[in-house]
């Protein structure tokens, strides 16, 4: 029996697990730092926040998806995170048929960082927070390009990294690593027919792969035969490099000569 | 009846648009000063830009992807090709970013650190070398290039004195540097060193005052501040807008607040004053590493930290005891599993902030990998900045954003 693999996650998985080990979890520790804590009142007497904390030295907090363009405009005008340096998704479909999403905000006076997260359904939409930072243009293009989330009011939601015409968005967990059977043996079956797999042989995609049978691609260095000839037929017998020659047999130090270093 | 001419003009790169007199021009992304592989599309109203559309992804290879299925220490040489002009700074960034991950950041040795800040100060030098050379060959200042590839080519070879590799040298390790400085080494850099400034004073003769260089790169390019923040500029891009940001003072990692230097900035916004940071910049750079080179003789000869959990042990350590064999054998199979959690990791690159946001779910896969390259919104940019310039500013702008694409298509 074929083992089974679920469909809403293909990527590479660990071939190993401990059935007792427990993952250790980074502490989400209470907002103690008062620059954070005096940012957080402020927020939260304005707008519900679900949960805070401050991981590795970073304040996260998760709002809810529809207030994220308020909530970010509060964030830049009133407290002063200027910068919005980094925005993504992350793929949560196969455990709860939700995206993650991320606001990363830096403040230059403070020098503070804080992440914003909010998650949506599969075929919801997120506002755009393209006209409060002018970065989410590109990394709301490239989210919609990688995960298909579609932004709303966006001035320009074409995909980005990906050609235009595309199918999929790579980084859901369910765009496959590999292209199947079929896409393997596309050409062959195409033009020679399914019969003529055997004979013409599966693409080499192995760049380190040196075929001994190759004659006439430096397969045989120093071993060379006649161009086509049988390979296992006497290789051709070079008596002795001339000291003309171009070939280096072995590399002598003494006799190299060495650039100056101190000139 | 006469024949239709069939011999109609065509130009494979232009359309002209008859009803506005708008031109639209492809740029790239073939062309040389395209940087890479950029290419724009450029609206041109007779010879001033009125509209561009940056195009990237001719060198997406998914790397977000290839992290999310690979183990951590698998990842590290795929960074060495994305700013692969000073790779040492992208395997730094990854490498504290999954030691933050770890926790454990404080438990680097301290020879490592310095290591590490050697070669990343180094890096920045090549990359700044680089940047000055194809900048000035890009604006028409062939010999200039000439003279950087030169002092490039010293520093090159130090970094293959230390790792072996020139460009992709994946010369830093989760943890630590997996090796010690070569003898005589120190020698080798103390001279680059002496002879830099005299060198980039040639440079800055051969330029700052050079009337072209002036008439080219004054006040073109000009991004005022608010644009600076709005487009998430990083590094020189920000502090050529009068904004002094350096990750390196502002939230110091490593020994950055140990050593002294100063954080230059312009504030004339325009792309000579971008230039005038490069050059001040590498000054900075020989200065933080002259601090190094005594704090490095008095460190003790540990180079990896000593987290058996995570990070393999000495290689003697592994060659001779039982349990560090075993353990090295599952963190090579198998991967290190690092805690539940999610840390995002900023770095001031040669090029910015370059940022690594790791999520990880206990596995030996991070869940997800989000690679914040500057040069993405310093492309970005491009389509604000652009408009209204001449086209033959467009390639003094690109090459004042100091963009590389094996980090913007990643």
């Amino acid at each position: 029996m074929r083992p089974y693999r679920p469909k809403d996650n293909l990527q590479a998985k660990a071939y190993y697990n401990d059935r007792f080990w427990v993952a250790p979890r980074i502490p989400e520790e209470p907002v103690e730092d008062p620059v954070f804590a005096a940012d957080l009142a402020s927020l939260q007497e304005h707008y519900p926040i679900q949960r805070a904390y401050i991981q590795r030295g970073q304040l996260v907090i998760h709002i809810d998806a529809k207030e994220n363009k308020e909530v970010l405009r509060y964030l830049k005008e009133e407290l002063g995170y200027d910068v919005l340096s980094e925005l993504s998704a992350i793929d949560y479909l196969a455990q709860d048929g939700e995206f993650e999403i991320f606001y990363q905000l830096l403040s230059l006076e403070k020098a503070k960082r804080i992440r914003v997260k909010c998650r949506i359904k599969e075929h919801e939409a997120i506002e755009s927070v393209e006209s409060i930072f002018r970065s989410a243009d590109w990394s709301e293009r490239e989210m919609y390009d990688m995960f298909g989330i579609k932004v709303n009011n966006h001035p320009n939601l074409k995909r980005i990294l990906m050609p235009d015409d595309w199918v999929g968005h790579p980084l859901r967990k369910t765009y496959p690593l590999h292209g199947d059977e079929a896409a393997q043996w596309y050409e062959v079956d195409k033009i020679f027919g399914k019969e003529y797999r055997d004979i013409i042989g599966p693409e080499q995609r192995d760049a380190a792969f040196v075929d001994p049978n190759d004659t006439c691609n430096f397969a045989r260095i120093k071993h060379e035969v006649p161009r086509c000839a049988d390979p296992n037929s006497e290789p051709i017998r070079i008596e002795k490099f001339n000291d003309d020659a171009p070939f280096v047999e072995t590399f002598d130090l003494k006799k190299a000569k060495i650039v100056n270093r101190d000139r | 009846m006469q024949q239709r001419n069939r011999l109609e003009p065509y130009f494979e790169n232009l359309v002209f648009e008859r009803d506005d007199n708008h031109m639209v021009i492809n740029f790239g992304p073939q062309h040389p000063s395209a940087h890479g592989q950029l290419r724009l599309i450029l609206e041109m109203d007779g010879e001033q830009v009125a509209k561009a559309w940056p195009d990237i992804g001719y060198l997406h290879r998914g790397m977000e992807k290839m992290a999310e299925n690979m183990i951590y220490n698998e990842f590290l040489p795929t960074t060495d090709r994305m700013d692969y002009i000073a790779a040492t700074s992208n395997n730094y960034a990854f490498a504290l970013a999954v030691e933050r991950l770890l926790g454990i950041e404080d438990k680097v040795p301290r020879r490592a650190k310095v290591i590490r800040m050697i070669l990343l100060e180094l890096n920045r030098i090549i990359s700044h070398l680089f940047w000055l050379a194809t900048h000035a060959l890009d604006v028409g200042a062939m010999s200039v290039f000439l003279y950087c590839f030169r002092e490039r080519e010293y520093a090159m070879d130090l970094m293959e004195d230390y790792c072996g590799a020139r460009l992709t040298h994946s010369a830093v390790r989760i943890g630590g540097v997996p090796l010690d400085l070569p003898e005589g080494w120190l020698e080798r850099l103390n001279w680059f060193l002496n002879i830099l400034p005299e060198q980039i004073e040639l440079y800055e003769g051969l330029l700052s005052e050079n009337r072209i260089w002036r008439m080219r790169l004054e006040n073109v390019g000009v991004i005022p501040p608010e644009m600076a923040k709005q487009w998430a500029c990083s590094g020189i891009m920000l502090r050529g807008s009068g904004i002094p940001y350096d990750i390196r003072k502002e939230e110091p990692y490593e020994l950055y607040d140990e050593v002294d230097f100063d954080v230059p900035v312009s504030e004339t916004c325009d792309s000579y004053g971008r230039y005038k940071l490069y050059m001040e910049e590498m000054r900075q750079s020989i200065r933080i590493i002259r601090q190094l080179i005594p704090m490095y003789k008095e460190t003790e000869p540990q180079l990896l930290a000593h987290v058996p959990e995570y990070i393999s042990a000495h290689k003697e350590d592994i060659m001779t005891q039982n349990y560090s064999l075993m353990q090295h054998f599952v963190l090579v199979t198998q991967g290190m599993r690092p805690p539940v959690g999610e840390v995002y990791v900023p770095t001031e690159s040669p090029k910015g902030e370059l940022g690594f946001y790791i999520r990880s779910e206990g596995e030996p896969y991070p869940y997800r990998m989000k690679i914040r390259a500057p040069s993405f919104w310093h492309t970005g940019i491009l389509q604000d900045l652009l408009p209204g310039h001449y086209l033959a500013d467009v390639v003094t702008i690109i090459g004042s954003t100091n963009i590389v694409f094996g980090e913007i298509d990643r």
